[in-house]
């Protein structure tokens, strides 16, 4: 029998708010221990949450970024469990009232637009953190009531590369929003997989596993690919398959199991009597709507239709915020000129030598003046493309001027007529055939005979007027 | 001449400003006191934790050295802070609570010594403090009713000039009742409760527990208000209280609830309080029978609310943080231990029944139904408030009963409070006044309700009452 998979990601992330999402707290990374707290976050006797506004904003931000619809009551619950990392012993989070629900993102799937529709996206406060020792567990209550967004997927995905390109969309998304810094290795972002299988065509879920404990995109991808086989593997043999949470183990590659399903946790949710309803209204709606920057899926398009991209290039551009926005500035700084020669550039050396250095597009340590310039030079013949691409890489590497690194590497592209017209006789004079298989009209020769002139002059020459040249003489 | 122990705080502002008395006597005439008649009455928690320390004089203000007494849940800096439990056992918080620092901001002093209550304000007769009882001064046989039995008591007993309460279902105005004083429970969220140690959050309000009406409507007046820290607080002009004390209240409205006045009621206690009623009347009020109809489900919805958020708010006491923490191995029995030997029976009694009203399978039939009902509760109150300026009941079906009277039966030990626990879930505000005595000496008060926001019409129409009556005069013989 053939299986189909049935995936749904939860996705916490941790919103980068000034304060906490319910006292006056900084948030602030790497302080020492129990140091960013205060008797509200401690959950001490007799303290009260009060709202983040700016949280609620992220939160519905990010909502109307996902197409959600925005519930205009939304109300706070508490999830009643006991664990030290958890002050109250409960969490304020969101329960029958979500802040929003119905969204959805777009993925690409198989070359064809996909609709990847979002159960939910709620408020809550993120939990301590254990730290264990050998004879001794120590909490550390800094990240206690930082706001997390609270992001769920339909299972709507049908393989782990659909979850990847999701998470991926997702990330893209929340970057230009610039809520978050979505950094999964930091726990900025954190991913639990939801994962089934069913016979194709089936209607109904089959048993589903829980994983936990990916830290990258890739182990989310990774995790779900070993599942697939390992459910496929107990289906085809007619085993019996357990809901159960797993966890991932990178180091094994393979999930191993966390705990099986013994009657669904009650965490008693009841809405938190110390927080009031909170009214989203139209006018505030509209507001943050209005505020919403260009998001990654309109900018793909915008810049398709006005740089003339493919979908594929744009794709690429518009996939990082910062890319994008290089990308535009760059091809600003351009005008005037055919923005496809700057597209070009960009998509081209600029983007492979960012990925053979492992960073984004507009991290490169590069001037644009700078590579307005070698652009210029390129255009105006002074200098060949393949001379022009090494500039680039030392460029990058040293951030020296363009212009000195052409004078440094004598790399300025000969357009003398006079010393051309030297190499070719001498190059003529050494390849008679090539010169009669010319002359019979064979149009190969001649690109070999530009060759050979490229090869004397050290690549230096310019390659349209030799073969202007040669033609010229030869006819 | 009175000791100064007996004035009350107004009448010790006047001799403050006048300059006739110092800080410092008024400190020892209440430490004189207290040395005399609280180790019978036991208002004052007296634990290692609790020390006594002689009044300073104050920054100026509205309440310049005037001493009040502060009950055990509601958190003051440095001093010791216990919901009178032994779980909180050493617990000084690091903070004010809103209302003391609205107090030390008019220049009041805070008295160091706590005031008793019941385990975490659970019960109506204060024996459920860690610390023992309290009794009644007025027959120490009896207790002070709860669960701010402490506060009244010291209030009633001349031990304190005057103290704050909460009130959950009644635990400011049943003790007020009990021991013969003046106690109110403000509209909810006219007071902030940051720094109140939550029973139930939905219902708790701090409120006045004074010797007279006037004492009642200063100290609302310096509590009230909103607190960004307390997002249950309301931004509402706090107005004038002392200019509700005008003693008119000639053609007001008073609705008697029928649902109040059943068959089976205290006979002494009916008696009292239709004299009273009389005497509103006398005064030139119209009363008319008027109807609660849902008043006989307020004490079942109360204790499924009331406990299913304190199983919540009371989870955070687990040994971890601060407090008691037991000796144990590993986590789960430093829980499970800590809580066993930190929490007092009628604590785990309501951490049992709302952690049994929230879970899954008895919520709807519980929380979610119980939460309905409340409303239809409130309704019956705006209707009434359509056409009444105010409703007059009785505080407490009986007068205090004795101590040990209840503890085996918690259920007719909740009954206590039938009469006052619609007024919390409604949210609206209520005052009980002194209107009586039983054929025991035993104090009867009257409770009067208003619509929400409207304390200006109890302070009104209690003072009313208290000029032309002298019962809040008479004091208990120790």
């Amino acid at each position: 029998m053939k299986y189909e998979t049935v995936i749904g990601l939860e996705v916490h992330l941790q919103l980068k708010t000034k304060t906490k999402a319910f006292c006056g707290c900084a948030i602030d990374f790497g302080q020492p221990p129990n140091s960013n707290v205060c008797p509200v976050c401690l959950g001490f006797p007799g303290t009260l949450p009060v709202y983040n506004k700016e949280a609620l904003n992220y939160a519905i931000k990010v909502a109307l970024a996902f197409d959600c619809q925005i519930q205009e009551h939304t109300k706070f619950d508490r999830k009643n469990y006991f664990y030290p990392d958890l002050p109250k012993n409960y969490q304020i989070s969101q329960y029958d009232l979500p802040l929003s629900r119905q969204g959805h993102m777009m993925i690409t799937s198989k070359d064809a637009p996909k609709r990847i529709g979002i159960t939910r996206i709620h408020l809550e406060e993120d939990a301590g953190k254990l730290i264990h020792e050998a004879d001794a567990s120590l909490v550390d209550f800094n990240r206690t009531g930082i706001p997390l967004l609270e992001i769920v997927s339909e299972p709507d995905l049908s393989s782990p590369q659909e979850a990847f390109d999701y998470l991926t969309g997702l990330k893209s998304i929340v970057e230009y929003l610039d809520v978050s810094d979505c950094d999964m290795e930091k726990g900025s972002l954190r991913c639990d997989a939801n994962i089934s299988l069913r016979p194709e065509g089936a209607k109904e879920l089959g048993v589903k596993t829980e994983l936990k404990n990916m830290n990258s995109f890739k182990g989310v991808k990774d995790a779900l690919v070993f599942e697939v086989s390992r459910q496929t593997e107990l289906l085809q043999s007619n085993q019996a398959m357990v809901q159960e949470t797993r966890l991932w183990d990178a180091d094994g590659g393979r999930t191993i199991v966390m705990r099986s399903k013994e009657g669904a946790k009650d965490y008693r949710y009841f809405p938190d009597p110390d927080l009031a309803v909170f009214i989203i209204d139209q006018p505030m709606i509209a507001k943050i709507k209005s505020a919403l920057p260009e998001l990654p899926q309109e900018k793909l398009r915008r810049f398709v239709r006005d740089y003339s991209l493919t979908e594929y290039d744009a794709g690429i551009l518009v996939s990082s915020k910062g890319d994008a926005e290089f990308s535009e500035a760059c091809i600003q700084k351009y005008q005037g000129h055919d923005k496809k020669i700057m597209v070009n550039w960009l998509i081209g050396p600029l983007l492979s030598e960012a990925n053979s250095r492992k960073v984004k597009l507009h991290e490169l340590k590069l001037d644009k003046n700078e590579l307005l310039s070698l652009i210029g030079l390129v255009e105006k013949q002074e200098i060949s493309l393949l001379s022009a691409k090494s500039v680039l890489t030392q460029a990058i590497d040293t951030q020296k001027p363009v212009q000195v690194l052409i004078k440094e590497g004598n790399l300025s592209q000969i357009s003398n007529t006079d010393l051309l017209q030297q190499i070719i006789e001498t190059v003529i004079a050494e390849n008679t055939k090539s010169v009669d298989d010319f002359k019979a009209g064979k149009t190969n020769a001649l690109m070999f005979l530009v060759g050979q002139v490229m090869k004397k002059s050290a690549g230096k020459a310019n390659p349209k007027i030799v073969s202007d040249l040669i033609n010229r003489r030869l006819s | 001449m009175m000791d100064l122990n007996q004035l009350t705080a107004h009448e010790l502002l006047n001799k403050l400003k006048a300059k006739e008395i110092s800080p410092e006597s008024i400190s020892e005439s209440l430490y004189a006191r207290i040395h005399k008649v609280d180790p019978k009455i036991k208002a004052y928690v007296r634990n290692k934790g609790q020390q006594e320390a002689p009044l300073k004089s104050q920054p100026n203000g509205l309440l310049k050295d005037v001493p009040i007494t502060i009950k055990d849940n509601i958190c003051t800096e440095g001093l010791s802070t216990e919901c009178c439990s032994k779980i909180l056992e050493g617990f000084h918080p690091p903070y004010d609570a809103t209302v003391i620092s609205k107090l030390k901001n008019s220049g009041a002093q805070i008295f160091s010594l706590k005031a008793n209550m019941d385990e975490f304000a659970f019960g109506s007769s204060t024996e459920n403090s860690y610390f023992g009882a309290t009794a009644n001064p007025w027959n120490l046989g009896h207790v002070p009713g709860g669960s701010s039995g402490g506060s009244a008591a010291a209030v009633a007993a001349d031990e304190a000039i005057w103290a704050l309460g909460s009130d959950t279902g009644g635990s400011i105005r049943q003790p007020a009742s009990f021991c013969g004083v003046v106690g109110l429970k403000p509209t909810y969220g006219r007071v902030s409760r940051f720094g109140l140690i939550a029973f139930a959050s939905s219902l708790d309000q701090i409120g006045p527990i004074t010797k007279d009406v006037e004492d009642a409507a200063i100290l609302a007046g310096i509590i009230s208000g909103y607190d960004p820290k307390d997002s249950t607080s309301i931004n509402k002009d706090v107005p004038d209280y002392t200019k509700s004390l005008n003693g008119d209240i000639k053609g007001l409205k008073i609705g008697i609830p029928k649902e109040y006045f059943v068959q089976g009621m205290d006979p002494e206690v009916k008696s009292i309080i239709e004299e009273a009623i009389n005497k509103l009347k006398s005064l030139g009020a119209d009363s008319k029978q008027v109807s609660l109809p849902h008043t006989e489900y307020a004490v079942p919805v109360y204790y499924i609310i009331a406990t299913a958020e304190a199983s919540s708010n009371l989870a955070r006491f687990d040994g971890v943080q601060y407090g008691y923490r037991a000796k144990s191995d590993n986590l789960i029995d430093m829980y499970k231990q800590t809580r066993a030997e930190g929490f007092g029976e009628e604590a785990k009694r309501r951490i049992l029944l709302g952690t049994f009203a929230l879970s899954h399978g008895y919520y709807d039939a519980y929380y979610l139904r119980a939460l309905k009902v409340r409303t239809l509760i409130k309704q019956d109150f705006d209707r009434v408030f359509g056409d009444f300026d105010c409703i007059v009941t009785p505080t407490c079906p009986t007068a205090a009963f004795k101590i040990g009277e209840k503890t085996q039966d918690p259920l007719k030990m909740y009954l206590s409070d039938i009469y006052t626990i619609s007024v919390n879930l409604a949210g609206i505000p209520a005052i009980s006044i002194p209107c009586g005595f039983t054929k025991a000496g035993l104090p009867i008060g009257l409770q009067i309700m208003a619509k929400p926001f409207d304390e200006e019409m109890l302070f009104k129409v209690a003072h009313a009452f208290e000029q032309s009556t002298d019962w809040h005069k008479v004091k208990p013989k120790l």
